[in-house]
């Protein structure tokens, strides 16, 4: 049994914080979970993923956030518990559905969770998705510890429930991959069948319904401040007449700071959990009893600006500060040390850390760039565009995923990238504007989450450019999630359907489809220069699946190859693709057997035909 | 409890992970209060994977630079690459062991020279402790068990508020029932080793 699902309440388990939000969802009774998968949100969807197959809890890869948002409104909508988990930037996906299903409102309670990348570890932007809480008028939550997200996500429901509102419940990467030990508690029974009541002047959002319904939102505004001012997840700990209100992870670390600078009884701390609506009366009350606050958080100054606001109400002049050239930054993440300097400068306290190592006399050490792995497909489906392409000026929209890190040399392929789906969409606009070739590279699962669109576009607009599918059957980059395009027969599972992404190239309109096997290269090479020469929208669909998911299902043989003594040491290998299974040893290239997985890409390219299978 | 920050760097593959999570195990069964964080969204393509390892009454799950206590290393260049983390005081466990990036493969820079490497990080720390865990590792019977063999000699400098017999039950329950042998005698040799050179 998934360690997760256990009955036993009281055991305490060390646990990832992904994994205390998946046990907070089991403990809370969710019966449908919705997911789009996004570092560093990936493994509570895992781990949801793996009980629903021995529980009755319904859990699907949904093909993009929106509709996972879509899904789940409307099993929310039949009575049932659901959660919809996704990244920061899937939230702007799925928030077109967000704005209205606000004043819609569920019956069953419905928990969003927004997984927040602030120094952008694996992500494109570090926006602060608190603001969708504003934007949206529902009510938000954030916890501070691994411990407190298991219990906060069951008040979570409970709240949705309270105020028949879907709640963002919204976590940042050092609360969702950090381990700490959880205790576990009951588990609320799920109940997994709903049904709908009609009441379409409710529910079809028409003018005349919204403008009722937003007055509606208001209203439970309204109310979701006043349980804010009660919640006990703003809370006031310590003494003193000097303030600090913080929220998330920044609680630790003043929680740290104050010991080291030994404030603890003249600071007053205010921790923020319950941060949409502000609890407006308890921070008034907070502030009068201040000479001074600062304002702790990571990202925007979205606490700050509101208790500026809040004492500008009351008529308050005492300094508070958060964000500023001398203190906060809007950048990145917080750290334990950070935090202490920015107490210590404003609240005028002495403090000499531990001296920093003088790195002035450090050599510079090689950077360790992550690389496409050994024989994975998308890097010899790069060298062969650039092959094909030789001669021709290009520009090359690139997309979300593994095939990303074709933009490092010598690959350097990928010039442009803002979002998911943006390679179909910017091509369309670079080839209608310059006078060069417009090559595009999206993923298999990208495709399916918001590729296709564009396409509909370029073919509907008649653009020009080549659109290049890498189809390695699989979700790769967050750990090999399912898509519409994979075969779920190959993990032994039933009950679902597969999408030929050819067929559904052709049935948008594009002519010119071939479907090459990248491990092929000269023969790619010539589909690939007939796709190029097309007037128009021509595709191609590159199909080799992952190497690591291949290794993992057991269906991948790996033969691997050596450097025979024919090698006349041009390194054409090496300079041209990179595979990290290259190695150099007394000035000659070596193959380590273990890396190589036996794609012979190598092979076809050495001039000397020196790259040779290590076994017949 | 008096606190104590541990950082531990490796290649994506290594296993650090792994041996983040049995530490974490050996203080869930001691009562040690602990928190862990870990930054692993390229590992397994080869990129670095940096875990924090908290002990104590603080609340942090990360480490500010100059604060690790102790800093283990699986890859030389990796340990140097962290050396921020430390100071005059902090006790440095590497394996000597290279993995030379890609970037060198590609002849676009330069592996550091080891005997400078360890100089450096000596008169820049408290204690280095620094020997080639693949070799012990592979006398252990599993080239793969480099990370046990580095557990092993940071948990002989008792930096850490764990027992030995902790962490090896940890291993036991922890780690693949198959590698089990294995992984513990690579955690004795690690223990041996830096007996020896402490």
């Amino acid at each position: 049994m998934h360690k997760l699902l256990t009955e036993n309440p009281g055991k305490k388990m060390l646990l990832l914080g992904n994994e205390a939000i998946a046990r907070g969802a089991i403990e809370a009774g969710v019966a449908v979970a919705t997911t789009y998968p996004g570092t560093p949100s990936s493994e509570i969807s895992l781990n949801l993923f793996q009980m629903s197959l021995e529980s009755d809890l319904y859990f699907e890869y949904s093909t993009n956030e929106k509709v996972a948002l879509e899904v789940a409104a409307a099993t929310a909508n039949s009575g049932i518990r659901s959660l919809c988990i996704m990244k920061h930037v899937g939230m702007n996906v799925a928030s077109d559905a967000l704005m209205t299903l606000a004043y819609v409102g569920v019956k069953g309670g419905l928990v969003i969770i927004t997984a927040d990348d602030p120094f952008m570890f694996s992500s494109q932007n570090e926006q602060d998705n608190r603001y969708y809480a504003v934007l949206s008028g529902l009510p938000m939550l954030e916890p501070s510890s691994i411990e407190e997200a298991k219990d906060m996500l069951g008040y979570a429901f409970d709240l949705s429930e309270e105020l028949q509102e879907p709640v963002i419940f919204r976590t940042t990467t050092r609360i969702n991959h950090s381990n700490a030990v959880v205790v576990f508690g009951e588990i609320k029974k799920r109940i997994t069948t709903g049904d709908f009541q009609k009441d379409p002047f409710n529910y079809v959002t028409v003018p005349a319904v919204s403008r009722k319904l937003h007055a509606k939102l208001l209203k439970n505004l309204e109310k979701a401040e006043t349980i804010s001012e009660k919640s006990k997840y703003n809370f006031i700990t310590g003494d003193g007449n000097l303030g600090i209100i913080c929220n998330g992870v920044s609680y630790n670390y003043v929680y740290d700071a104050l010991n080291d600078l030994n404030l603890k009884d003249r600071v007053k701390i205010l921790r923020i959990g319950f941060s949409h609506p502000m609890p407006g009366a308890m921070i008034k009350d907070f502030l009068k009893g201040c000479e001074k606050v600062l304002v702790v958080e990571e990202g925007e100054p979205y606490m700050e600006e509101s208790v500026k606001a809040l004492a500008q109400e009351e008529g308050l002049t005492l300094s508070i500060r958060g964000k500023g050239k001398d203190l906060f930054s809007h950048l990145y993440e917080f750290n334990p040390g950070l935090v202490r300097k920015c107490l210590s400068k404003y609240f005028g306290v002495e403090f000499t850390p531990p001296a920093v190592p003088d790195l002035s006399d450090i050599p510079e050490i090689p950077m360790r760039p992550p690389n496409l792995c050994a024989g994975c497909s998308h890097r010899a489906t790069y060298y062969e565009v650039k092959k094909a392409a030789e001669g021709m000026d290009t520009i090359c929209p690139i997309d979300i995923g593994c095939y990303t890190l074709g933009f490092l040399p010598p690959l350097s392929m990928g010039d442009f990238l803002i979002c998911m789906g943006s390679s179909v969409g910017t091509s369309c606009g670079f080839s209608k504007v310059t006078q060069k070739k417009v090559i595009g590279f999206i993923g298999d699962s990208t495709f399916f989450h918001s590729g296709m669109p564009g396409l509909a576009n370029a073919v509907f607009n008649n653009h020009n450019f080549t659109l290049i599918i890498l189809d390695n059957g699989t979700t790769a980059m967050t750990g090999h999630q399912p898509n519409p395009g994979v075969d779920m027969k190959k993990l032994n599972l039933d009950g679902y359907n597969q999408i030929s992404i050819e067929k559904v190239v052709r049935s948008l309109g594009v002519s010119h489809v071939s479907v090459i096997r990248p491990y092929k290269v000269q023969k790619s090479i010539e589909a690939i220069k007939e796709a190029l020469n097309v007037k128009g929208v021509s595709v191609i669909i590159s199909r080799q699946m992952c190497s690591l998911y291949a290794k993992s299902l057991k269906k991948l043989k790996a033969l691997p190859f050596y450097i025979s003594d024919k090698c006349k040491n041009h390194r054409t290998c090496v300079n041209e693709l990179a595979c990290p299974a290259f190695y150099i040893q007394d000035e000659k290239v070596e193959i380590d057997p273990v890396m190589c997985v036996g794609c012979a890409v190598c092979a076809q390219l050495c001039p000397e035909k020196a790259i040779l299978p290590l076994k017949k | 409890m008096d606190t104590t920050r541990l950082i531990i760097v490796a290649v994506g593959g290594q296993g650090n992970l792994l041996t983040t999570r049995v530490i974490g195990e050996a203080a869930l069964l001691s009562g040690t209060p602990v928190r862990m964080s870990e930054i692993h969204g390229m590992a397994q393509r080869g990129g670095v994977v940096e875990s924090a390892v908290v002990f104590g009454d603080a609340q942090s799950t990360t480490i500010a630079d100059g604060e690790a206590d102790a800093l283990v290393g699986f890859e030389p260049s990796e340990t140097l690459r962290a050396i921020n983390k430390c100071n005059l005081n902090t006790v440095v466990i590497t394996n000597l062991a290279t993995l030379p990036p890609f970037t060198v493969t590609l002849g676009k820079s330069v592996y550091p020279d080891l005997n400078e490497l360890q100089d450096q990080i000596r008169a820049k720390t408290g204690n280095l402790i620094a020997f080639d865990a693949a070799a012990l590792a592979k006398e252990a019977g599993n080239i793969m068990s480099v990370n046990m063999v580095l557990l092993g000699s940071l948990i002989q400098t008792d930096i850490l508020p764990l027992s030995a017999n902790n962490v090896k039950e940890a291993i036991k329950t922890t780690t693949k029932k198959a590698f089990v042998g294995s992984n513990l005698k690579a955690f004795e040799l690690g223990f041996t080793a830096a007996k020896e050179l402490g």
